[in-house]
């Protein structure tokens, strides 16, 4: 049974099983691991924007954030929600675009008949959120579970709504590095006004341990909140 | 939604799209007058690596500086005048001869922005993210950074509030130099670890 930061999480978010069709629960957005992706277009240097669209892009989805009041979860889930066809086959502004959209959507800004008769073509925007408002985002947790040096192990679980907790340390044990202070919890937060603070720590895992092919000589770290975590 | 199923519409250009949005939300006085001209001024000239080889370099050249940056990053950075949005909270990794530090955000593309200003195409984009929390070694030798086989590896995914900084190893020969010299020294893929100087 995980510790009582994944009970307070629980707590706070349906079992899939109570919200209805799930179409989507990790988002595609969760990559680290994936394969296949082939090079990386690397370049030593590069213009801050391609194309003003872009610049365009970045300053919309943070204006819209900042006049709906966003936390950085649901800004963040604006993204994550994207379909996933979409997601891969477009630049990182054009996710920035999607997100800004479709939380003015959300949020009554404008409609999606507006911003399709304007732009003379379909707008795609990111799919609903499955996760349930949190009425009741249960208490802090102001002391730190977990200290420097000892073992944890990172929850198994998926959640249907936004989460921080990559899907490659899932399950995974590391050791903590360093406890970072107190912050807001991105999987009550981007689904609600309520909040509750948790520590962050930096959790240190073995390569060897996260892949069956992992390198050799190579430490993972991974921030991750209190309620992520059990001891191990 | 628009269109039908079995003949939908065409997805509008990227750059239609967002003047579309852009209009809209200016008709209704939620975008003020030269917010996004501004905004993109700031990430254009002033906000840029530019201001994290200024770190780096001072923390080559003041020992008591490199003590404050390795053990309180946001506070040393804060000195020299930098800070803000994706800033509040920097712990900086430094490279020894026996390790290697790199930085990546698997689930999304956090960043530095203060010090290393936005990040570039290839850092946000899949084969990077997937990449370098799984096959590291193999990743940096594509991108031309080679390193000693005895070396360690420390990736650090920035995957809740902290921004990581790369302090790279002073490059050797480099003893006669002022402090503005060397900042010159310092490219921004070698503060993501992608880079040895």
């Amino acid at each position: 049974m995980p510790g009582g930061g994944a009970q307070r999480i629980r707590a706070g978010v349906p079992a899939a099983g109570r919200i209805g069709r799930v179409s989507r629960v990790d988002g595609i957005h969760d990559l680290g691991g994936m394969q296949g992706f082939g090079a990386v277009a690397h370049s030593p240097a590069e213009p801050v924007f391609h194309e003003r669209w872009e610049a365009t892009a970045r300053a919309l989805l943070e204006g819209v954030a900042a006049a709906v009041q966003a936390s950085g979860g649901e800004f963040r889930h604006s993204i994550e929600r994207m379909d996933p066809g979409h997601y891969l086959t477009s630049s990182y502004y054009e996710h920035w675009l999607t997100g800004a959209a479709t939380l003015a959507v959300e949020h009554g800004l404008v409609t999606r008949e507006e911003l399709e008769a304007r732009a003379g073509g379909r707008f795609p925007l990111s799919g609903p959120a499955h996760a349930r408002p949190v009425a009741d985002a249960g208490p802090g947790v102001s002391e730190p579970r977990f200290a420097p040096g000892d073992r944890v192990r990172v929850r198994e679980w998926h959640p249907p709504g936004h989460t921080r907790c990559p899907r490659y340390v899932r399950g995974k044990e590391g050791v903590v590095v360093r406890l970072d202070g107190t912050h807001s919890v991105p999987d009550i937060e981007a689904h609600s006004p309520a909040r509750r603070y948790e520590p962050t720590y930096s959790v240190r895992f073995d390569a060897a341990s996260l892949w069956r092919d992992g390198q050799r000589g190579v430490l993972v770290h991974v921030d991750l909140w209190d309620s992520y975590l059990e001891p191990a | 939604m628009s269109g039908d199923v079995h003949h939908p519409a065409p997805t509008a250009p990227v750059e239609h799209r967002a003047a579309a949005l852009e209009a809209l939300l200016t008709e209704r006085g939620l975008v003020p007058e030269g917010y996004i001209e501004e905004a993109t001024r700031r990430y254009e000239t002033e906000i840029g690596p530019m201001n994290g080889a200024k770190v780096v370099a001072r923390a080559w050249t003041d020992p008591a500086y490199r003590r404050r940056l390795l053990e309180d990053g946001t506070a040393a950075i804060a000195e020299l005048g930098f800070g803000g949005q994706e800033g509040a909270h920097v712990v900086v990794v430094e490279n020894t001869p026996a390790v290697h530090n790199v930085i990546v955000c698997t689930l999304c593309s956090c960043y530095p922005w203060p010090i290393l200003g936005l990040p570039p195409a290839w850092y946000k984009d899949p084969p990077y993210r997937a990449r370098m929390v799984r096959e590291p070694w193999t990743l940096l030798a594509e991108m031309g950074c080679e390193l000693p086989e005895d070396m360690e590896i420390r990736v650090w995914d920035s995957s809740a509030e902290v921004r990581y900084l790369v302090l790279p190893q002073r490059p050797p020969g480099t003893e006669g130099k002022t402090e503005a010299e060397l900042a010159g020294l310092v490219t921004r893929d070698s503060m993501i670890g992608v880079a040895r100087l």
